[in-house]
């Protein structure tokens, strides 16, 4: 797959120029910050967002998006740049970009203007970077340990809320077991491979594997299956949702599952190909599992974090159908949701930042009723998003599932897609008591309607995504099909 | 593949040994040593006097972010004194290289130490 290395540094430089460039940019704005204080908050946040846009252009630039180019390799192969990881690396950046632009208004109303906010979400764009890029057990660690790090202050970023704290303290304890869990996996694939580089174990494993390896392979699957928070690895996700600060959670519902799952197809497809056999039944399992609990899971819920954690195990579920399916049309479809997904949930995101009364912001999914009149714009476009996410046509969700199951169908994969047409009608329930609650239930208390100009044009823009899907389809499907073909 | 996981057998014997040793160790002084038990023996004391509060006290949160900076100081003098040692070694192509590796690890540690100073983070009071 990768061409032969070149040992030159300036090589090397230029292929992980974008991931160089953030990091200079983040180092400049954390000592710019800590020498203005938190008054600079917003400068550095805009900042940010101007250096994200940039890095998202090298990205675009550094990659060679022909059809049957190969993947550049720098570091001796430890890093890849290919279609695949940087399709998702726009996505991420798209995820990260925005989510600091929804921040903004939010942490000024909350008091939580601290400059080492949006630091902290760049460097764990750049964590998500490297974990994408990442084509060796050492750089991928390397990666999800600084998202990780970054994560988890990031978590608890209201420091004086007993929530925030809880959620951080929680997603920490559990997401170094996880961290423990990969490591376990990868010493002991490292230990019978006798290699750290995916291509080489690649080989290694297509002549047969042994036992050990077969476990470094569970283990490393248990500790992908927790960043992605699928089944039986979901416990943290209402929990961290629910007590991070509202816009905390809305990257986290994006940009880290995005990145989660490059590295989960990059590691299993890639590395692991030859052995599809062996961990195809896990991955149906966990797809299974999370769709069912992210289905029934939410159906009990009053707090609108708790269920968009439910409803992001759900869509998990679904997106690991794809990957079940093992094949590059299975890839395809879901680097297809994960771009549907982004948009539609960052959008349903913006509607939970609007729920502010003047005591301050609320949860409760009965404080949306009477939105329709109060505020009927909003409402509308939660509708959109709702039915997007339930998967109702002729919105985005719709498509997204639809190409999940025929990959699934291609690939003779027929249980598991009943199963998840099944549990998309469950999820179905809970996405339009939403909508029930907003259109046809008293009113309650109107919310504050100042979201700000920012908010409103991601909402618009998302909503319009959501529901003018048909529009973008053939240029994204293009897209996310080209990007597949670099794994295969 | 076994010769991959020989040149790993000093560990495995080194595990054996360690649990075995810290086993009997352990179980030893459970059969062979003298055995009075005393209330006083287990109740704590402060230089000879009776305990004056509970060992468990609040402790400022200054002291870990103390230990914490000097962790990091710790590991950044791990990478400098193999570097050191063996970068006189070093052909002069790579010695540059390698110069410059070091230069921006410290560049970025340094930028981290700036960061802690103007936050206060090494000021007492």
């Amino acid at each position: 797959m990768t061409e032969a290395p070149d040992v030159s540094i300036t090589y090397d430089l230029a292929v992980m120029l974008p991931e160089i460039f953030l990091a200079l940019g983040i180092m400049a704005l954390l000592i710019f910050g800590v020498f203005r204080g938190d008054r600079a908050t917003g400068f550095v946040s805009s900042l940010g967002v101007v250096l994200l846009v940039a890095v998202g252009y090298f990205v675009y630039q550094v990659t060679d998006w022909g059809a049957d180019a190969d993947a550049r390799a720098a570091f001796g192969g430890s890093i890849v740049v290919d279609r695949f990881g940087s399709f998702l690396k726009l996505l991420v950046l798209t995820g990260g970009a925005l989510a600091l632009i929804m921040s903004q208004r939010y942490l000024r109303t909350e008091r939580m203007a601290r400059f080492e906010y949006p630091i902290l979400i760049l460097f764990a764009l750049l964590g998500m970077m490297m974990m994408i890029s990442a084509h060796d057990l050492i750089a991928l660690y390397v990666g999800i340990e600084l998202q990780s790090l970054s994560l988890y202050v990031l978590a608890a970023f209201n420091r004086d809320s007993q929530r925030a704290s809880e959620a951080g303290l929680k997603y920490f304890v559990l997401s170094a077991l996880s961290s423990g869990l990969l490591l376990y996996g990868a010493s002991l694939v490292y230990g019978f491979s006798g290699s750290t580089d995916f291509a080489v174990i690649s080989t290694v494993v297509a002549e047969g594997a042994p036992i050990g390896l077969l476990v470094g392979l569970v283990f490393m699957a248990a500790g992908l299956s927790f960043k992605v928070s699928a089944v039986p690895f979901h416990m943290w996700t209402p929990d961290v949702y629910e007590g991070a600060p509202t816009p905390v959670t809305a990257f986290f519902a994006v940009a880290p599952k995005i990145a989660a799952f490059a590295i989960f197809i990059r590691v299993m497809i890639e590395m692991f190909g030859p052995l599809v056999e062996q961990w195809q039944p896990i991955i149906i399992f966990i797809s299974i599992g999370s769709m069912a609990v992210g289905a029934f899971g939410a159906i009990g819920q009053n707090n609108i974090k708790r269920l968009m954690a439910y409803s992001t195990i759900g869509h998990m579920g679904y997106a690991l159908i794809g990957l079940a399916a093992a094949s590059e049309a299975g890839v395809r479809s879901v680097l297809l949701y994960l771009a549907i997904y982004l948009a539609t949930n960052l959008g349903a995101f913006v509607c939970i930042l609007a729920m502010r009364l003047k005591e301050g912001m609320v949860e409760n999914v009965s404080a949306l009723s009477g939105l329709s009149r109060s505020q009927p714009f909003v409402a509308a476009a939660l509708a959109i998003f709702m039915f997007s996410l339930a998967g109702i046509p002729p919105f985005a969700g719709f498509f997204a599932k639809l190409f999940v199951f025929s990959a699934a169908l291609q690939a003779g994969l027929l249980p598991l897609a009943i199963i998840g047409v099944l549990t998309s009608v469950v999820g179905t329930f809970y996405y339009l008591r939403i909508v029930k609650i907003m259109y046809f239930d008293e009113p309650a208390e109107a919310f504050d309607p100042k979201i700000g100009a920012a908010l409103r044009l991601i909402l618009a823009g998302s909503a319009a995504f959501t529901t003018l899907f048909l529009v973008f389809a053939l240029p994204i499907q293009a897209a996310a099909a080209r990007a597949a073909s670099a794994l295969f | 593949m076994t010769d991959l996981l020989i040149t790993y057998l000093p560990i495995l014997m080194f595990i054996a040994i360690a649990g075995i040793l810290g086993i009997v160790l352990m179980g030893l002084p459970m059969i062979i040593a003298p055995s009075q038990p005393d209330p006083e023996k287990l109740s704590a004391y402060e230089c000879g006097f009776n305990a004056f509060e509970d060992a468990r006290m609040k402790f400022d949160v200054r002291f870990y972010l103390v230990s914490i900076l000097f962790i990091v100081v710790d590991l950044d003098l791990m990478f400098l004194f193999p570097f050191a040692v063996a970068y006189l070694d070093l052909p002069r192509e790579e010695a540059l290289f390698a110069f410059w590796s070091m230069m921006v690890f410290l560049g970025v540690f340094f930028i981290g130490y700036l960061y802690e100073f103007r936050k206060g983070a090494l000021e007492w009071e």
